[in-house]
Protein backbone atom coordinates (compact mmCIF):
# COMPACT_ATOMS: atom_id res chain seq x y z
CA UNK A 1 0.00 0.00 0.00
CA UNK A 2 0.82 3.53 -1.22
CA UNK A 3 1.89 5.96 2.02
CA UNK A 4 -0.29 8.47 1.92
CA UNK A 5 0.81 11.92 0.72
CA UNK A 6 2.80 14.56 2.94
CA UNK A 7 0.08 16.86 4.65
CA UNK A 8 2.62 18.18 7.16
CA UNK A 9 6.51 18.02 7.13
CA UNK A 10 8.58 18.88 10.19
CA UNK A 11 12.46 18.48 9.81
CA UNK A 12 14.67 19.61 12.62
CA UNK A 13 12.66 21.37 14.31
CA UNK A 14 14.08 23.09 17.85
CA UNK A 15 12.03 24.83 20.33
CA UNK A 16 14.24 27.03 22.96
CA UNK A 17 12.83 28.95 25.61
CA UNK A 18 16.47 31.12 26.41
CA UNK A 19 19.01 28.56 26.98
CA UNK A 20 16.72 25.22 27.72
CA UNK A 21 16.06 23.47 24.11
CA UNK A 22 12.42 21.91 24.74
CA UNK A 23 12.08 20.40 21.14
CA UNK A 24 16.02 19.38 20.00
CA UNK A 25 15.69 18.60 15.99
CA UNK A 26 12.76 16.57 15.53
CA UNK A 27 11.74 15.29 12.34
CA UNK A 28 7.71 14.18 11.55
CA UNK A 29 5.74 13.42 8.73
CA UNK A 30 1.85 13.61 8.97
CA UNK A 31 0.21 12.01 6.07
CA UNK A 32 -3.39 13.17 4.01
CA UNK A 33 -5.98 11.46 5.65
CA UNK A 34 -3.57 9.81 8.79
CA UNK A 35 -4.09 9.87 12.55
CA UNK A 36 -0.70 10.54 13.90
CA UNK A 37 -0.14 9.79 17.83
CA UNK A 38 2.47 11.73 19.75
CA UNK A 39 2.96 9.85 23.11
CA UNK A 40 5.47 10.70 26.19
CA UNK A 41 5.34 11.87 29.30
CA UNK A 42 5.30 14.90 31.08
CA UNK A 43 7.39 17.10 29.87
CA UNK A 44 9.19 15.84 27.05
CA UNK A 45 8.05 18.46 24.54
CA UNK A 46 4.71 17.33 23.11
CA UNK A 47 3.28 20.94 23.72
CA UNK A 48 5.85 22.68 22.79
CA UNK A 49 6.48 20.87 18.94
CA UNK A 50 2.31 21.43 18.57
CA UNK A 51 3.09 24.87 19.39
CA UNK A 52 5.46 25.49 16.84
CA UNK A 53 3.33 23.99 14.40
CA UNK A 54 0.52 25.68 15.17
CA UNK A 55 2.27 29.42 15.38
CA UNK A 56 2.32 29.99 18.97
CA UNK A 57 6.07 29.93 19.83
CA UNK A 58 8.73 30.46 17.04
CA UNK A 59 10.89 27.89 16.29
CA UNK A 60 14.99 28.57 16.63
CA UNK A 61 15.62 26.53 13.91
CA UNK A 62 13.89 24.09 11.51
CA UNK A 63 11.31 23.84 8.95
CA UNK A 64 7.42 23.45 9.02
CA UNK A 65 6.11 22.14 5.49
CA UNK A 66 2.13 22.62 5.44
CA UNK A 67 0.39 21.35 2.43
CA UNK A 68 3.24 21.91 0.04
CA UNK A 69 4.45 25.44 1.16
CA UNK A 70 6.41 26.56 4.87
CA UNK A 71 4.90 27.73 7.75
CA UNK A 72 6.12 30.46 10.06
CA UNK A 73 7.43 33.83 9.73
CA UNK A 74 3.36 35.24 8.99
CA UNK A 75 0.55 36.25 12.51
CA UNK A 76 -0.35 33.65 14.49
CA UNK A 77 -4.02 34.15 13.59
CA UNK A 78 -3.05 32.94 9.64
CA UNK A 79 -2.29 29.54 10.65
CA UNK A 80 -5.91 28.33 10.77
CA UNK A 81 -6.56 30.57 7.65
CA UNK A 82 -3.76 27.56 6.00
CA UNK A 83 -6.08 24.62 7.77
CA UNK A 84 -4.43 23.73 10.32
CA UNK A 85 -6.74 23.73 13.68
CA UNK A 86 -5.50 23.64 17.88
CA UNK A 87 -7.72 21.81 20.61
CA UNK A 88 -5.14 23.51 23.28
CA UNK A 89 -3.92 21.15 26.84
CA UNK A 90 -6.81 22.72 29.16
CA UNK A 91 -9.08 23.10 25.98
CA UNK A 92 -9.04 27.10 26.68
CA UNK A 93 -12.47 27.75 26.03
CA UNK A 94 -13.85 31.08 26.59
CA UNK A 95 -15.61 30.53 29.98
CA UNK A 96 -18.00 33.72 30.08
CA UNK A 97 -18.81 33.39 26.72
CA UNK A 98 -22.06 31.05 25.86
CA UNK A 99 -21.65 27.68 23.85
CA UNK A 100 -23.15 28.95 20.15
CA UNK A 101 -20.64 32.06 20.75
CA UNK A 102 -17.36 29.97 21.30
CA UNK A 103 -18.67 28.10 18.28
CA UNK A 104 -18.60 30.97 16.08
CA UNK A 105 -15.36 31.74 16.87
CA UNK A 106 -14.23 28.49 15.52
CA UNK A 107 -15.73 29.68 12.72
CA UNK A 108 -13.69 33.42 12.72
CA UNK A 109 -12.23 32.68 9.25
CA UNK A 110 -15.67 31.81 7.49
CA UNK A 111 -17.92 34.00 5.77
CA UNK A 112 -20.43 31.70 4.23
CA UNK A 113 -22.87 31.80 6.92
CA UNK A 114 -25.85 29.68 5.32
CA UNK A 115 -23.36 26.65 5.44
CA UNK A 116 -21.67 27.86 9.16
CA UNK A 117 -25.51 27.98 10.67
CA UNK A 118 -25.90 24.23 8.89
CA UNK A 119 -22.31 22.65 10.31
CA UNK A 120 -23.44 24.28 13.59
CA UNK A 121 -26.34 22.33 14.02
CA UNK A 122 -24.51 19.23 12.47
CA UNK A 123 -22.48 19.55 15.98
CA UNK A 124 -25.36 20.06 17.92
CA UNK A 125 -26.89 16.66 16.88
CA UNK A 126 -23.60 15.33 17.20
CA UNK A 127 -22.85 16.39 20.30
CA UNK A 128 -27.18 17.12 22.07
CA UNK A 129 -26.02 18.38 25.19
CA UNK A 130 -24.20 21.55 23.26
CA UNK A 131 -26.85 22.04 21.47
CA UNK A 132 -29.40 22.23 25.04
CA UNK A 133 -26.78 24.05 26.34
CA UNK A 134 -26.03 26.77 23.47
CA UNK A 135 -26.89 29.80 25.12
CA UNK A 136 -25.21 29.12 28.31
CA UNK A 137 -21.82 30.44 29.27
CA UNK A 138 -19.22 27.08 28.57
CA UNK A 139 -17.67 28.17 31.79
CA UNK A 140 -20.85 25.88 33.18
CA UNK A 141 -20.17 23.08 31.22
CA UNK A 142 -18.38 20.02 32.49
CA UNK A 143 -14.88 18.97 31.46
CA UNK A 144 -16.16 16.49 29.24
CA UNK A 145 -18.22 18.60 27.70
CA UNK A 146 -15.74 21.14 27.27
CA UNK A 147 -13.58 18.83 25.34
CA UNK A 148 -16.86 18.58 23.13
CA UNK A 149 -17.12 22.27 22.58
CA UNK A 150 -13.63 22.83 21.97
CA UNK A 151 -13.34 20.01 19.73
CA UNK A 152 -16.46 20.97 17.37
CA UNK A 153 -14.96 24.95 17.80
CA UNK A 154 -11.74 23.38 16.23
CA UNK A 155 -13.64 21.67 13.21
CA UNK A 156 -15.85 24.73 12.45
CA UNK A 157 -12.83 26.29 10.67
CA UNK A 158 -13.17 23.10 8.49
CA UNK A 159 -9.30 22.40 8.56
CA UNK A 160 -7.21 19.91 7.21
CA UNK A 161 -5.46 19.29 10.00
CA UNK A 162 -6.70 19.00 13.36
CA UNK A 163 -4.24 18.73 16.09
CA UNK A 164 -5.34 17.36 19.96
CA UNK A 165 -3.11 18.55 22.88
CA UNK A 166 -3.94 16.21 25.50
CA UNK A 167 -7.58 15.59 24.80
CA UNK A 168 -8.30 13.20 28.07
CA UNK A 169 -6.47 15.19 30.46
CA UNK A 170 -8.02 15.81 33.18
CA UNK A 171 -11.30 13.70 32.36
CA UNK A 172 -13.18 10.48 33.65
CA UNK A 173 -12.39 7.34 31.50
CA UNK A 174 -16.15 7.07 30.61
CA UNK A 175 -15.53 11.02 29.24
CA UNK A 176 -12.47 9.90 27.95
CA UNK A 177 -14.36 6.84 26.07
CA UNK A 178 -16.26 9.60 24.34
CA UNK A 179 -13.97 11.95 23.10
CA UNK A 180 -12.03 9.03 21.64
CA UNK A 181 -15.26 7.72 20.05
CA UNK A 182 -15.60 11.61 18.94
CA UNK A 183 -11.91 11.11 16.93
CA UNK A 184 -12.93 7.96 15.30
CA UNK A 185 -15.86 9.70 13.78
CA UNK A 186 -13.57 12.51 12.37
CA UNK A 187 -11.23 9.79 11.01
CA UNK A 188 -14.33 8.43 9.10
CA UNK A 189 -14.84 11.84 7.68
CA UNK A 190 -11.29 11.61 6.44
CA UNK A 191 -9.61 14.26 8.30
CA UNK A 192 -6.31 14.12 9.31
CA UNK A 193 -5.13 13.66 13.13
CA UNK A 194 -2.48 14.56 15.04
CA UNK A 195 -2.79 13.62 18.58
CA UNK A 196 -0.92 14.73 21.15
CA UNK A 197 -0.90 12.10 24.30
CA UNK A 198 0.76 11.23 28.01
CA UNK A 199 -2.11 7.71 27.63
CA UNK A 200 -0.22 5.79 25.00
CA UNK A 201 -3.19 2.92 25.33
CA UNK A 202 -5.17 5.37 24.26
CA UNK A 203 -3.41 6.89 21.22
CA UNK A 204 -2.02 3.08 19.89
CA UNK A 205 -5.85 2.51 19.53
CA UNK A 206 -6.32 5.41 17.26
CA UNK A 207 -3.28 6.10 15.64
CA UNK A 208 -1.99 5.08 12.32
CA UNK A 209 1.88 5.65 13.27
CA UNK A 210 3.00 7.03 16.61
CA UNK A 211 5.80 8.64 17.58
CA UNK A 212 7.47 8.26 21.25
CA UNK A 213 8.96 11.64 22.38
CA UNK A 214 11.17 12.03 25.49
CA UNK A 215 13.68 14.87 26.50
CA UNK A 216 12.74 17.02 23.93
CA UNK A 217 13.70 14.15 20.77
CA UNK A 218 12.18 11.03 19.46
CA UNK A 219 12.73 7.90 20.89
CA UNK A 220 10.92 5.49 18.28
CA UNK A 221 8.53 6.18 15.87
CA UNK A 222 6.44 3.16 13.37
CA UNK A 223 3.11 1.98 12.95
CA UNK A 224 0.80 1.57 16.21
CA UNK A 225 1.21 -1.96 16.43
CA UNK A 226 4.92 -2.06 15.80
CA UNK A 227 5.44 1.04 18.64
CA UNK A 228 3.02 -1.15 21.35
CA UNK A 229 5.28 -4.19 20.50
CA UNK A 230 8.25 -2.72 20.46
CA UNK A 231 10.43 -4.31 23.80
CA UNK A 232 12.30 -1.04 24.10
CA UNK A 233 8.83 1.70 24.14
CA UNK A 234 8.95 1.68 28.02
CA UNK A 235 12.75 3.00 27.79
CA UNK A 236 11.90 5.37 25.19
CA UNK A 237 8.84 6.85 26.79
CA UNK A 238 10.80 7.17 30.04
CA UNK A 239 13.47 8.51 28.09
CA UNK A 240 16.07 6.20 28.78
CA UNK A 241 19.19 6.28 26.42
CA UNK A 242 18.05 3.84 23.66
CA UNK A 243 21.72 2.38 23.75
CA UNK A 244 21.78 2.56 27.93
CA UNK A 245 18.55 0.02 27.28
CA UNK A 246 19.71 -2.24 24.88
CA UNK A 247 23.20 -2.58 27.22
CA UNK A 248 21.85 -2.10 30.77
CA UNK A 249 25.21 -3.09 31.77
CA UNK B 1 -37.31 66.39 48.56
CA UNK B 2 -36.41 68.47 45.46
CA UNK B 3 -33.03 68.89 47.10
CA UNK B 4 -32.44 65.08 48.28
CA UNK B 5 -33.37 64.26 44.14
CA UNK B 6 -31.26 67.66 42.63
CA UNK B 7 -28.33 65.71 44.74
CA UNK B 8 -29.29 62.08 42.99
CA UNK B 9 -29.23 63.53 39.97
CA UNK B 10 -25.86 65.01 40.35
CA UNK B 11 -24.79 61.94 41.37
CA UNK B 12 -25.67 59.98 38.85
CA UNK B 13 -24.74 62.61 36.13
CA UNK B 14 -20.80 62.98 37.87
CA UNK B 15 -20.83 58.45 38.28
CA UNK B 16 -22.18 58.85 34.46
CA UNK B 17 -19.04 60.68 33.67
CA UNK B 18 -16.63 58.53 35.40
CA UNK B 19 -18.18 55.37 34.25
CA UNK B 20 -17.42 56.29 30.60
CA UNK B 21 -13.72 57.40 31.24
CA UNK B 22 -13.24 53.82 33.20
CA UNK B 23 -15.23 52.46 30.20
CA UNK B 24 -12.61 54.01 27.83
CA UNK B 25 -9.46 52.75 30.30
CA UNK B 26 -10.93 49.07 30.59
CA UNK B 27 -11.59 48.54 26.91
CA UNK B 28 -7.93 49.07 26.83
CA UNK B 29 -6.78 47.04 29.41
CA UNK B 30 -9.31 43.91 28.10
CA UNK B 31 -7.61 43.37 25.11
CA UNK B 32 -4.30 44.53 25.71
CA UNK B 33 -3.40 44.22 29.61
CA UNK B 34 -2.81 48.32 29.21
CA UNK B 35 -3.65 51.03 31.48
CA UNK B 36 -3.64 53.82 29.54
CA UNK B 37 -3.08 56.75 31.26
CA UNK B 38 -2.92 58.86 28.08
CA UNK B 39 -6.72 58.14 27.51
CA UNK B 40 -6.78 61.52 29.68
CA UNK B 41 -5.31 63.49 27.01
CA UNK B 42 -7.78 62.45 24.15
CA UNK B 43 -10.66 63.53 26.27
CA UNK B 44 -8.17 66.70 26.54
CA UNK B 45 -6.93 67.21 23.16
CA UNK B 46 -10.64 66.75 22.23
CA UNK B 47 -11.69 69.76 24.50
CA UNK B 48 -8.97 71.46 22.51
CA UNK B 49 -10.57 70.24 19.25
CA UNK B 50 -13.84 72.20 20.34
CA UNK B 51 -12.28 75.27 20.60
CA UNK B 52 -10.14 74.95 17.60
CA UNK B 53 -13.79 74.33 15.64
CA UNK B 54 -15.73 77.04 18.10
CA UNK B 55 -18.16 79.19 15.80
CA UNK B 56 -18.48 76.31 13.07
CA UNK B 57 -21.74 74.59 13.00
CA UNK B 58 -22.46 72.31 16.35
CA UNK B 59 -22.48 69.12 14.68
CA UNK B 60 -19.05 70.21 12.92
CA UNK B 61 -17.31 71.06 16.30
CA UNK B 62 -18.95 67.81 17.60
CA UNK B 63 -17.82 65.37 14.23
CA UNK B 64 -14.06 66.98 14.65
CA UNK B 65 -13.59 66.75 18.56
CA UNK B 66 -14.98 62.68 17.86
CA UNK B 67 -12.72 62.08 14.98
CA UNK B 68 -9.71 63.98 16.15
CA UNK B 69 -9.99 61.26 19.49
CA UNK B 70 -10.68 58.65 17.37
CA UNK B 71 -7.37 59.90 14.74
CA UNK B 72 -5.40 60.10 18.27
CA UNK B 73 -6.16 56.89 19.70
CA UNK B 74 -5.39 55.03 16.63
CA UNK B 75 -2.20 56.96 16.24
CA UNK B 76 -1.18 55.91 19.71
CA UNK B 77 -1.38 52.37 19.57
CA UNK B 78 0.04 52.53 16.14
CA UNK B 79 3.45 54.33 16.91
CA UNK B 80 3.82 54.47 20.83
CA UNK B 81 2.10 50.91 22.07
CA UNK B 82 1.94 47.83 19.07
CA UNK B 83 5.98 48.17 19.11
CA UNK B 84 5.75 47.15 22.96
CA UNK B 85 2.77 44.65 22.33
CA UNK B 86 4.53 42.00 23.28
CA UNK B 87 6.44 43.58 26.28
CA UNK B 88 5.50 43.27 30.34
CA UNK B 89 2.71 45.02 31.49
CA UNK B 90 5.25 47.49 34.09
CA UNK B 91 6.79 48.38 30.35
CA UNK B 92 3.65 49.32 28.64
CA UNK B 93 2.16 51.29 31.84
CA UNK B 94 5.20 53.22 31.98
CA UNK B 95 5.23 53.82 27.55
CA UNK B 96 1.46 55.04 28.73
CA UNK B 97 2.99 57.83 31.33
CA UNK B 98 5.04 58.78 28.52
CA UNK B 99 2.83 59.37 25.50
CA UNK B 100 0.65 60.85 28.21
CA UNK B 101 3.42 63.37 29.21
CA UNK B 102 4.38 63.78 25.74
CA UNK B 103 0.79 64.90 24.09
CA UNK B 104 0.13 67.18 27.61
CA UNK B 105 3.58 68.85 26.84
CA UNK B 106 3.36 68.98 23.21
CA UNK B 107 -0.05 70.89 23.83
CA UNK B 108 1.33 73.48 26.14
CA UNK B 109 4.12 74.19 23.90
CA UNK B 110 1.79 74.68 21.27
CA UNK B 111 -1.27 76.21 22.82
CA UNK B 112 0.07 77.34 26.32
CA UNK B 113 -0.91 76.07 29.83
CA UNK B 114 -3.27 79.11 30.35
CA UNK B 115 -7.06 78.12 31.42
CA UNK B 116 -9.44 79.10 28.07
CA UNK B 117 -13.14 80.41 28.51
CA UNK B 118 -15.21 78.03 25.71
CA UNK B 119 -18.79 78.63 25.96
CA UNK B 120 -20.09 75.26 23.99
CA UNK B 121 -23.52 74.82 24.41
CA UNK B 122 -24.58 77.42 26.93
CA UNK B 123 -28.09 76.38 26.65
CA UNK B 124 -27.33 72.83 28.35
CA UNK B 125 -26.75 74.69 31.51
CA UNK B 126 -30.01 76.46 31.98
CA UNK B 127 -32.58 75.06 34.56
CA UNK B 128 -35.62 73.35 33.33
CA UNK B 129 -38.71 71.63 35.24
CA UNK B 130 -38.49 67.89 35.15
CA UNK B 131 -42.29 66.55 36.62
CA UNK B 132 -42.23 69.80 38.70
CA UNK B 133 -38.27 69.25 40.41
CA UNK B 134 -35.75 71.67 38.92
CA UNK B 135 -32.46 69.94 37.36
CA UNK B 136 -29.98 71.10 35.22
CA UNK B 137 -30.28 70.19 31.83
CA UNK B 138 -26.94 69.19 31.32
CA UNK B 139 -27.07 66.93 33.99
CA UNK B 140 -30.14 65.06 32.19
CA UNK B 141 -28.53 65.18 28.97
CA UNK B 142 -24.82 63.84 30.59
CA UNK B 143 -27.31 61.12 31.82
CA UNK B 144 -29.10 60.20 28.93
CA UNK B 145 -25.73 60.44 26.54
CA UNK B 146 -24.38 58.39 29.17
CA UNK B 147 -26.78 55.63 28.95
CA UNK B 148 -27.05 55.89 25.49
CA UNK B 149 -23.02 55.31 24.80
CA UNK B 150 -23.30 52.44 27.22
CA UNK B 151 -26.32 50.91 25.57
CA UNK B 152 -24.65 51.32 21.96
CA UNK B 153 -21.55 49.78 23.35
CA UNK B 154 -23.53 46.41 24.54
CA UNK B 155 -24.92 46.15 21.48
CA UNK B 156 -21.88 46.30 19.60
CA UNK B 157 -19.75 44.26 22.04
CA UNK B 158 -22.74 41.86 22.26
CA UNK B 159 -24.76 41.17 18.20
CA UNK B 160 -21.63 41.88 16.47
CA UNK B 161 -18.69 39.58 14.89
CA UNK B 162 -15.89 42.58 15.98
CA UNK B 163 -17.61 43.02 19.39
CA UNK B 164 -17.21 38.81 19.71
CA UNK B 165 -13.72 39.10 18.58
CA UNK B 166 -13.34 41.63 21.21
CA UNK B 167 -14.51 39.83 24.15
CA UNK B 168 -12.74 36.49 23.34
CA UNK B 169 -9.74 38.45 23.18
CA UNK B 170 -9.76 40.15 26.47
CA UNK B 171 -10.44 36.68 28.16
CA UNK B 172 -7.73 34.93 26.15
CA UNK B 173 -6.14 36.94 23.62
CA UNK B 174 -3.74 33.69 22.49
CA UNK B 175 -6.81 31.23 21.69
CA UNK B 176 -8.80 33.95 19.94
CA UNK B 177 -5.67 34.38 17.53
CA UNK B 178 -5.32 30.92 17.32
CA UNK B 179 -8.90 30.80 16.21
CA UNK B 180 -8.22 33.87 13.72
CA UNK B 181 -9.08 36.71 14.88
CA UNK B 182 -6.92 39.64 14.02
CA UNK B 183 -4.78 40.87 16.43
CA UNK B 184 -4.34 44.34 14.89
CA UNK B 185 -8.53 44.63 14.20
CA UNK B 186 -9.25 44.01 18.06
CA UNK B 187 -6.92 46.20 19.75
CA UNK B 188 -7.35 48.84 16.67
CA UNK B 189 -11.54 48.88 17.73
CA UNK B 190 -10.78 49.01 21.01
CA UNK B 191 -8.40 51.81 20.75
CA UNK B 192 -11.01 53.76 18.49
CA UNK B 193 -13.95 52.98 21.04
CA UNK B 194 -12.24 54.42 23.73
CA UNK B 195 -11.54 57.69 21.54
CA UNK B 196 -15.43 58.03 21.51
CA UNK B 197 -16.08 57.44 25.14
CA UNK B 198 -13.19 60.42 25.07
CA UNK B 199 -14.39 62.50 22.76
CA UNK B 200 -18.58 62.31 24.77
CA UNK B 201 -16.46 63.11 28.11
CA UNK B 202 -14.46 65.97 26.98
CA UNK B 203 -18.18 67.51 25.24
CA UNK B 204 -20.02 66.82 28.33
CA UNK B 205 -17.33 68.78 30.99
CA UNK B 206 -16.40 71.40 28.52
CA UNK B 207 -20.13 72.40 28.49
CA UNK B 208 -20.24 71.56 32.70
CA UNK B 209 -17.19 73.82 33.41
CA UNK B 210 -17.08 76.36 30.28
CA UNK B 211 -13.11 75.90 29.80
CA UNK B 212 -10.21 73.70 28.20
CA UNK B 213 -7.22 73.48 30.12
CA UNK B 214 -3.65 71.04 29.57
CA UNK B 215 -4.62 68.99 32.37
CA UNK B 216 -8.31 68.28 32.55
CA UNK B 217 -8.15 64.87 31.32
CA UNK B 218 -5.66 63.49 34.34
CA UNK B 219 -7.68 64.41 37.05
CA UNK B 220 -10.38 62.39 35.42
CA UNK B 221 -8.37 58.96 34.37
CA UNK B 222 -6.76 58.89 37.85
CA UNK B 223 -10.12 58.79 39.47
CA UNK B 224 -11.35 56.83 36.94
CA UNK B 225 -8.50 54.26 37.03
CA UNK B 226 -9.83 53.96 40.61
CA UNK B 227 -12.97 53.22 39.36
CA UNK B 228 -11.95 50.17 36.87
CA UNK B 229 -9.59 48.74 39.44
CA UNK B 230 -12.82 48.62 41.92
CA UNK B 231 -14.86 47.08 39.31
CA UNK B 232 -12.27 44.66 38.98
CA UNK B 233 -9.63 44.79 35.86
CA UNK B 234 -10.18 43.67 32.57
CA UNK B 235 -14.33 43.34 33.42
CA UNK B 236 -16.24 46.15 31.49
CA UNK B 237 -18.81 46.18 33.24
CA UNK B 238 -16.90 46.28 36.51
CA UNK B 239 -15.23 48.88 35.11
CA UNK B 240 -18.49 51.12 33.99
CA UNK B 241 -19.88 50.61 37.85
CA UNK B 242 -16.41 50.88 39.28
CA UNK B 243 -16.34 54.52 37.46
CA UNK B 244 -20.28 55.10 38.28
CA UNK B 245 -19.33 54.30 42.17
CA UNK B 246 -16.33 56.29 42.70
CA UNK B 247 -17.71 59.98 40.60
CA UNK B 248 -21.49 59.49 42.52
CA UNK B 249 -19.93 58.81 45.51
CA UNK B 250 -18.20 61.82 45.78
CA UNK B 251 -20.87 63.39 45.12
CA UNK B 252 -23.18 62.13 47.71
CA UNK B 253 -20.18 62.67 50.17
CA UNK B 254 -19.94 66.04 49.11
CA UNK B 255 -23.77 66.47 49.97
CA UNK B 256 -23.93 64.13 53.21
CA UNK B 257 -20.93 64.90 54.68
CA UNK B 258 -21.04 67.75 57.94
CA UNK B 259 -19.58 71.20 56.29
CA UNK B 260 -16.07 71.09 58.44
CA UNK B 261 -15.15 67.53 56.39
CA UNK B 262 -15.96 67.98 53.17
CA UNK B 263 -12.65 68.88 52.58
CA UNK B 264 -11.85 65.36 53.03
CA UNK B 265 -14.33 63.48 50.55
CA UNK B 266 -11.22 62.29 48.61
CA UNK B 267 -10.74 60.98 51.57
CA UNK B 268 -13.65 59.14 52.52
CA UNK B 269 -13.89 58.00 48.87
CA UNK B 270 -10.43 56.08 48.86
CA UNK B 271 -11.34 55.04 52.62
CA UNK B 272 -13.83 53.12 50.91
CA UNK B 273 -11.93 51.74 48.10
CA UNK B 274 -9.36 50.35 50.48
CA UNK B 275 -12.50 48.71 51.75
CA UNK B 276 -13.79 47.31 48.75
CA UNK B 277 -10.32 46.11 47.68
CA UNK B 278 -9.92 44.52 51.30
CA UNK B 279 -12.46 42.27 50.80
CA UNK B 280 -12.55 41.42 47.40
CA UNK B 281 -9.42 42.31 46.19
CA UNK B 282 -10.17 40.99 42.07
CA UNK B 283 -13.37 43.83 42.06
CA UNK B 284 -16.62 43.98 42.73
CA UNK B 285 -17.50 42.32 38.72
CA UNK B 286 -14.54 40.31 38.55
CA UNK B 287 -12.93 39.16 34.89
CA UNK B 288 -14.31 36.41 34.09
CA UNK B 289 -11.36 33.48 32.94
CA UNK B 290 -8.92 35.79 32.69
CA UNK B 291 -5.73 34.79 30.81
CA UNK B 292 -2.33 36.53 29.86
CA UNK B 293 -2.31 38.37 27.18
CA UNK B 294 0.17 37.07 24.10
Amino acid sequence: MNAPAALLTVAGLVVRYGAIAAVKGVDIHVGDGEIVGIVGPNGAGKTSLVSAIAGIVTPADGTIIFAGRPLGGGALEDVVARGIALVPEGRHIFASLTVIENLMLGATIRRDTAALRQDIERYFAMFPILGQRRRQPAGQLSGGEQQQLAIARAMLSRPRLIMLDEPSLGLAPTVVDQVYALLNALREQGITILLVEQNAERVFGLSDRVYVMSGGEFGLSGSAAEIQNDPRFDAAYFGVHMQEAANPL
Amino acid sequence: MERFVQTLVDALSVGSLYALTALGIGLIFGVMRLINFAHGELITISAYTLLALFGLPIPVMLFGAIAVAIGLALLTERAAFRPLRNADPTTLLISSFAVSFFLQKTLILVVGSRLKGLDFLPELNRHADFLGIRLQILQIVTIAISAGLLAALTWFLKATRLGLHMRAAAEDFRMARVLGVRANSVIAMAFALSGILAAAVSCLIVVQTGTVQPRMGVQLVIIAFVGTVIGGLGSLSGAALGGFLVGAASILLQALLPPDLRAFREAFVFIAVALILLFRPQGLIPARGLKERI
